[in-house]
């Protein structure tokens, strides 16, 4: 049986590859496909149901990739469209698509995924007890499920195989596991899933398996009964066994197991070989099916709206004594707030930030002492309205800017603002709110999919 | 007199921290020799009570992967606060690996 060969475009829709590259990649492949979303970014797109990547940026990529897919005759699939994964960010996704396939004036079936959950269907699961917290789970309560802003379940593979079964060649769908973009198309042709769900895991970040990525760039892997190769389609890339290896423990807090919808796969055992001068070859792990069928759940709820301020501070005397004349003016807008606005302290989160200092660590800087000439300050406030927030920024950044050094005397502008306004409304901010597993009893029950020919 | 105390981040070849999902923490130290792995592996220097200590965490969420054939010593622990709640201050969790640079390797 001849290898069956996958095609990732990239690691992330939107962040490109090289046009001849997805043409190497394509020849003799039985499907392309690209991870469109990720949490990495934080929760602000999954709340408030914006894109990370540029419309024009992921239009790029998905024009390349659905091209090939129709002249190669294969199938085109992505996964978690639209960064976030709801329902929002797929229609965005599939508008371009759309959009594209009448302007070049293609032909096609296409599928769509919605992953998007009610919070109703996640309180039932709650109250029915089908929901199991994963490590560092957020407190859950009913309310809290209720209140969040949007939900989503992570797909496997079986809404992706049914959408090709019925028929469609493009498949946008929202939320989904990376690996399951990838692992789809090998399992439905009879490849063992120990080798379908590890050669996906690689596949999905695109070039970032090999030595040197100098650029964004396609992935391909060559899956067989018993091992698969990853073969970087462009000439000046290049993996080795220890790329590949390392590769797998990225981004995971276990670098050995892998949970899947559909099962755990274990690499423990895994073996990495060179294969030619570019390639790698793997004699793959174990996978073992799942009792129970999971989908994992990820949602944002709205925390807050806020308004920051960035400031420099040059003159040696402040930035010698920064924490005093922080703590000394933060006593004294606070009050002001309380006075002119109404809001007590706890209404409101109000937090320095001390860049020269200890600004990316906070308190876990093991050297916390300001050794440069200037410090940069970020106030950032956060409140249950934007108003409310820019208001108190307003009282904040004009007090400080004004507040009395001890050794000086008369009227001094302590701060150094770049920007008029001082004070930047950046809008909502979301949290994470779930950490959770929902049991299911049907791979597609949580899958909205639809066809339509283009 | 012992001689000059060798530190991890002169051992490693890289060390760095990232976020595994929004709720974990995942460090990767990368060596590029055998000698410079076997070395830190067994000073015992980088256990759960050295991390915990650098990193305020209980000791016993934190999960230590010896990788010998790739040559990385891999943790992981429950991040502090969520990645993107307004305490964050670093969304991607990619500068906070600099505590283990100082690590002294006996």
């Amino acid at each position: 049986m001849e290898p069956l060969k996958a095609v990732a475009a990239t690691g992330q829709l939107g962040t490109g590859f090289k046009r001849e590259t997805l043409e190497t990649a394509a020849a003799g492949a039985r499907m392309i496909g690209c991870d469109a979303g990720s949490t990495d970014p934080g929760p602000y797109y999954l709340g408030a149901g914006k894109t990370q990547a540029a419309d024009a940026a992921v239009g790029r990529d998905l024009e390349l990739i659905i091209e090939k897919a129709l002249e190669k005759n294969i199938p085109a699939m992505i996964g978690s469209a639209g960064t976030g994964g709801g329902t929002v960010h797929l229609n965005r996704t599939v508008d371009i698509v759309r959009s594209i396939a009448a302007r070049r004036n293609w032909k096609f079936e296409l599928a769509t995924i919605d992953s998007e959950v009610a919070p109703e269907t996640v309180a039932a699961a709650y109250r029915a007890q089908r929901l199991r917290p994963l490590a560092g789970a957020p407190e859950l309560s009913e309310d809290r499920i209720l209140g969040a802003s949007r939900l989503v379940a992570m797909q496997g593979v079986e809404p992706f195989q049914h959408a090709l079964k019925q028929g469609a060649q493009v498949v946008i769908a929202g939320r989904s596991s990376d690996v399951s973009i990838y692992a789809a198309v090998p399992l439905m042709e009879g490849i063992p899933p120990e080798i379908a769900y590890h050669a996906g895991k690689i596949l999905e970040c695109g070039a970032a398996a090999v030595e040197e990525r100098s650029h964004p760039d396609c992935m391909t892997a060559y899956l067989s009964a018993n091992e698969f190769v990853m073969d970087p389609p462009n000439p000046n890339m290049r993996c080795t066994p220890q790329s590949v290896a390392a590769h797998g423990m990225y981004e995971n807090a276990d670098p050995f197991y892998h949970v899947e919808p559909g099962g755990t796969l274990d690499i423990t055992s895994a073996e990495y070989t060179p294969a030619g001068d570019r390639s790698v070859r793997v004699r793959p792990g174990v996978f073992t099916p799942a009792d129970q069928l999971t989908l994992r759940l990820e949602g944002a709820e709205l925390a807050g709206y806020r308004t920051a301020v960035v400031a420099g501070v040059r003159d040696p005397l402040v930035v010698r004594q920064i924490d005093d004349f922080l703590a000394s003016t933060t006593k004294v807008i606070k009050g002001k707030v309380r006075e002119s606005l109404g809001f007590e302290a706890e209404q409101y989160s109000f937090n320095w930030r001390v860049y020269g200092q200890n600004g990316s660590m906070g308190g876990l800087e093991p050297d916390p002492r300001v050794l440069g000439q200037e410090v940069g300050l970020v106030l950032d406030i956060v409140a249950p309205e934007q108003a409310a927030a820019a208001a108190i920024a307003s009282v904040a950044w004009h007090t400080a800017l004004h507040h009395p050094v001890p050794q000086y005397s008369g009227l001094v502008s302590n701060l150094a603002f770049p920007f008029s306004p001082p004070s930047l409304d950046a809008g909502p901010v979301y949290r994470f709110c779930i950490n959770h597993v929902i049991e299911v009893d049907d791979a597609l029950e949580l899958a909205k999919i639809e066809f339509e020919t283009l | 007199m012992s001689g000059p105390s060798l530190t991890l981040g002169a051992l490693a070849h890289e060390v760095r921290s990232k976020n595994a999902g929004p709720f974990w923490i995942t460090f990767d130290v990368v060596f590029t020799t055998e000698d410079d792995y076997v070395k830190v592996v067994e000073s015992g220097a980088l256990s759960a009570a050295s991390i915990a200590q650098r990193y305020a965490v209980d000791p016993a969420l934190i999960r230590i992967f010896e990788m010998p054939s790739i040559r990385v010593i891999k943790f992981s622990f429950p991040r502090p606060c969520v990645a993107g709640s307004f305490e964050d201050r670093d969304l991607h969790a990619g500068q906070q690996h600099v505590p283990l640079l100082s690590l002294p390797i006996q």
